[in-house]
């Protein structure tokens, strides 16, 4: 399995995305410059947190112009795996490929700090190491993660399973106190329809190495090698 | 001809302000306790190269469609201005 991390001007979380998915699953990693056009060696493709192109105008607005866009939705409408962490869920929201849109903290501070989040969905190819309703501790840090979609929207992505992590206390429970950036309904991560593009706001690469604060996030990364394969086999040619 | 477009983004009304909502206690703060409703959006001005006023409002609102705002939290307004009345 090959896996890619999109370098876009301003991002700055390629290098841990990088060096975590190669620790954890052992697989080939590259890094993608924006304005690569063809990445069809890849079978999953980070889109890393960061400010990409300043964060000008909105976050994401720009980068989800830049070349690699094209590549990644094509890229994505393959079923093909894509995960947009922090700037990359923007850019995601800002494509299209995932509904709502992410903006302004309500309390307007850029928050950094570890967060608990209860895992709401372990039926994805990203997800299923996890066991439903498991509080995991990745950090954030972000000034403008707060989850907006319209109420039927909202609705559709509840009763489809797509809202696969919400901010939390440590003993699981959603409560506004367990929100850092008024995101609604507590949203954290959510996918899209075909389950093959996620997107989250807190940080699984910074959670792969005991040494820098715990391993949670190992699993996110494993589970996609595993989906991969298991994909592979079914397949009939690994 | 070229037309001087000034283009208002806001957030909608129906998605929290938060920074409206800071600015308006400030301004209560200082005594400014008639503010209502105070909301904080983006200015773009720009020079539009149409044959008319209506082109130029079209061509400006279709950049925000499709870069300029997001549909999904904001709003537009977009002006065409008498060169003359703006220098």
């Amino acid at each position: 399995m090959k896996f890619g991390v999109v370098v876009f001007p301003g991002s700055n979380c390629d290098a841990d995305c990088l060096y975590a998915i190669s620790a954890v699953t052992g697989q080939e990693v590259r890094y993608v410059w924006h304005e690569e056009r063809d990445i069809s060696d890849l079978d999953c493709i980070v889109l890393p947190g960061g400010f990409s192109y300043g964060d000008y105008l909105r976050c994401g607005a720009v980068a989800r112009f830049s070349p690699v866009m094209e590549a990644v939705v094509t890229h994505a409408a393959l079923g093909k795996f894509v995960i947009g962490i922090c700037n990359g869920f923007q850019v995601l929201t800002e494509a299209g490929l995932l509904p709502g849109a992410l903006y302004r903290n309500d309390h307007l501070k850029f928050v950094c700090k570890p967060q608990y989040l209860r895992v709401e969905e372990p039926n994805t190819p990203f997800t299923h190491f996890y066991q439903h309703g498991q509080v995991v501790e990745f950090p954030i840090a972000h000034g403008e993660g707060r989850y907006y979609a319209d109420a039927e929207t909202l609705t559709r992505l509840e009763d489809e399973g797509q809202v696969i992590f919400r901010y939390c206390t440590a003993d699981g429970q959603i409560t506004l106190d367990a929100n850092p950036n008024g995101s609604l309904s507590n949203i954290a991560g959510i996918c899209n329809q075909a389950r093959n593009v996620l997107g989250l706001m807190p940080h699984p690469e910074r959670r792969c190495d005991r040494i820098i604060g715990g391993t949670d996030g190992k699993k996110l990364f494993k589970g996609i090698l595993e989906s991969f394969m298991v994909r592979a086999i079914s397949l009939g040619h690994r | 001809m070229q037309y001087h477009v000034q283009i208002e983004i806001t957030l909608k009304p129906t998605v929290m302000d938060a920074q409206g909502t800071t600015i308006e206690k400030a301004l209560h703060k200082l005594g400014h306790t008639t503010a209502d409703h105070v909301r904080i959006g983006k200015f773009v001005t720009m020079e539009i190269e149409a044959a008319s006023s209506t082109d130029a409002e079209h061509a400006a609102a279709e950049m925000c469609r499709e870069l300029l705002a997001n549909p999904v939290i904001e709003q537009y307004a977009v002006q065409v201005v008498d060169k003359e009345q703006v220098a």
